[in-house]
């Protein structure tokens, strides 16, 4: 008989924040960028006497998160000393939020193959990022640590998820619309590769219909998405086999090996989780007032979903909406679109597909030519936010979209495109071209000249295709309604998509049919 | 209240202090006094008396997100213990993290 298991996983993200200066300190927040310690001062260098200041837009950030997570913004909450000894941490103790966080008790909507998980969010807390450790053989041939302050103090936020996750495929979904998340809200880069986003698990398996017990697992050192989804499912297979073998499952922490594709022990000390929080006596706590609260709220853009429930609504394709909305200057973009009178579904699935198409090549080139470009469009809204005090933030900018060609003119095109005064492959290769050019869209497509649509241009080139591909017309006669598009596909290319697609396809239907 | 060696030898191991038997011994005492004074503190009725992590009136207390100077760094590095390529040299440790 074979018992069956349950896995539950609750995930810990770490979020670095969008702020111009460091969590406690002026020092730039920008480590990534500068030579080893040089946004460095007293307060981050953790030097006796020094008393920090909170960042006020680092606490205008987690508030924003945790709204946008559902979370209660409690009225109170304050910071705490963890203390533990490490060189990466310049005072041996990380100021950090305890039993009162800025947020709590909130909920997350993932969605996986078509159905939702309602994932609860614990607590979302800010605190401080360590210094940057990289261990080296000295110039001298020894081993040794060194030890680069840039990063230490840079405004860090945690969200702590109900363990309510139960496979790798809903943590991977959790943490790629988390992402999503906080670029739409413009608190982070979420960048992962850059360690501005950084997911560690809590996991553990157990017999179904049994109670959940208080051991757990964490499991650390995931670089990307897919890295977190093998290691959650190697330590659920893992578990497994240790329970069917009747072992117990030690609480401890494994870290992943990218390369060797497992988890392995970390073996810490027994002390290595006695923190000894106590609050910290620098900083008096904050009053979270309603104003502040309502006052932020107000200014938060649509939410992700709700602005995919409605695009979905208005007839675009759930797939194409959902890749959409992982990027809100592209989403504001395409809502302009729309709102320049192309149909959401034509616009959605265009922009999501031949659009990025096209500014994928169009940026390729950019780069080799090394030309600089201005953007037609507005900054990512996540830019223009913030005080509007001080210098802007430093951080590197998120993956947001600039596009350097109107919205309308996309309108337009789609417009011409709807009429048949363009066919779709004219309607990307018309895209190129202003891309490339500047022009609108009907400048280019007047240039390039009517659609071929006389009969006898277009038969003598059917006839030509239709003789050269034996074998689509085989299928086509064998009933492979796909030999039809094949066909249709090289008319295209010999007419450089000026054919006009309707015509091209009863004509082939035709001369098939007819040759009989 | 007193404690025993073995909190002595905890607590020093958490601080990475390396303590001499004679100092484990005075500390042991100290610390049992500290301990002391805030068992005295127990006895007190605070009932009614609302917990509080701050003995300053004060609230609120942010500053504009704006970049300030940092040091240069010959200062940065002044107190390091060694000194490499620009960053402080410590002995090698393992990454945890």
């Amino acid at each position: 008989m074979t018992t069956a298991y349950r896995t539950v996983i609750g995930l810990e993200t770490h979020v670095q924040l969008r702020t111009g200066s460091k969590m406690f300190c002026g020092c730039a927040a920008d480590y990534a960028n500068a030579r080893p310690n040089t946004h460095v001062c007293p307060v981050c260098l953790g030097m006796p006497g020094v008393l920090p200041v909170i960042n006020r837009e680092a606490v205008d950030h987690t508030i924003r998160t945790g709204l946008a997570l559902n979370c209660e913004i409690p009225e109170y909450a304050k910071f705490d000393r963890k203390n533990y000894a490490y060189p990466d941490l310049m005072k041996w103790y990380q100021i950090s939020q305890y039993d009162l966080p800025l947020c709590v008790n909130g909920h997350f909507d993932v969605e996986v193959d078509g159905a939702t998980t309602r994932v609860g969010i614990t607590r979302v807390h800010l605190e401080e990022d360590t210094a940057r450790l990289t261990h080296v053989t000295a110039a001298d041939g020894a081993p040794a640590s060194l030890i680069d302050v840039n990063r230490s103090g840079a405004p860090l936020m945690e969200i702590v998820s109900e363990p309510d996750i139960q496979t790798p495929a809903e943590a991977m979904a959790y943490g790629e619309k988390l992402r999503a998340l906080l670029r739409w809200i413009g608190v982070s880069t979420a960048n992962m590769e850059d360690g501005a986003l950084r997911i560690d698990a809590n996991i553990s398996v157990w017999p179904q219909g049994e109670p959940i017990g208080d051991v757990k697992v964490e499991v650390k050192n995931m670089n990307s998405f897919r890295s977190l989804g093998r290691a959650l499912a190697f330590e659920t297979e893992r578990q497994t086999g240790r329970r069917e073998r009747g072992q117990p499952i030690e609480q401890e922490t494994r870290g992943w090996d990218e390369s060797a594709g497992v988890t392995r022990s970390q073996r810490t000390k027994e002390y290595a989780h006695d923190y000894r929080y106590f609050p910290e006596p620098d900083l008096p706590p904050l009053h979270v007032t309603r104003q502040r609260v309502d006052t932020l709220r107000a200014a938060l853009p649509r939410m992700p979903d709700q602005v995919a429930a409605d695009l979905v609504d208005q007839g675009a394709p759930q797939a194409d909406v959902a890749e959409l909305v992982q990027d809100r200057p592209l989403t504001d973009y395409a809502l302009a679109v729309i709102e320049a009178g192309a149909s959401a579904g034509e616009a959605v699935t265009w922009i999501v597909h031949e659009l990025r198409r096209a500014l994928n090549a169009h940026a390729a080139t950019r780069c080799a030519s090394g030309s600089g470009d201005s953007s037609a469009l507005p900054p990512s809204p996540s830019q223009g936010e913030g005080r509007g005090e001080g210098r802007p933030p430093t951080n590197r900018p998120g993956p947001g979209t600039t596009i350097p060609i109107p919205p309308t003119e996309i309108a337009a095109l789609l417009a011409l495109r709807a009429r048949g005064a363009v066919s779709s492959t004219m309607a990307g290769e018309v895209l190129d071209e202003m891309f490339a050019t500047g022009k609108s869209a009907r400048a280019i497509v007047e240039a390039r000249g009517p659609q071929i649509s006389g009969q006898h241009e277009l038969l003598a080139i059917a006839r030509q295709v239709i003789e050269e591909n034996p074998q689509a017309v085989q299928d086509y006669r064998d009933g492979k309604g796909r030999a039809i598009q094949y066909l249709m596909g090289q008319v295209m290319r010999i007419t450089r998509g000026k054919a006009n697609p309707g015509a091209v396809s009863a004509l082939i239907r035709t001369e098939l049919d007819s040759a009989r | 209240m007193s404690i025993d060696r073995s909190q002595v030898d905890h607590a020093a191991d958490l601080a990475r202090l390396e303590l001499s038997d004679d100092e484990r011994e005075r500390l042991r005492g100290e610390l049992g006094q500290i301990l002391q004074a805030f068992e005295a503190l127990n006895t007190l009725d605070t009932e009614h008396i609302p917990p509080t992590a701050q003995v300053i009136p004060l609230g609120n207390v942010e500053r504009d997100d704006r970049v300030a100077d940092s040091l240069p760094l010959d200062a940065v590095l002044h107190n390091a213990p060694r000194v490499e390529d620009g960053q402080i040299r410590v002995p090698p440790v393992l990454d945890e993290s």
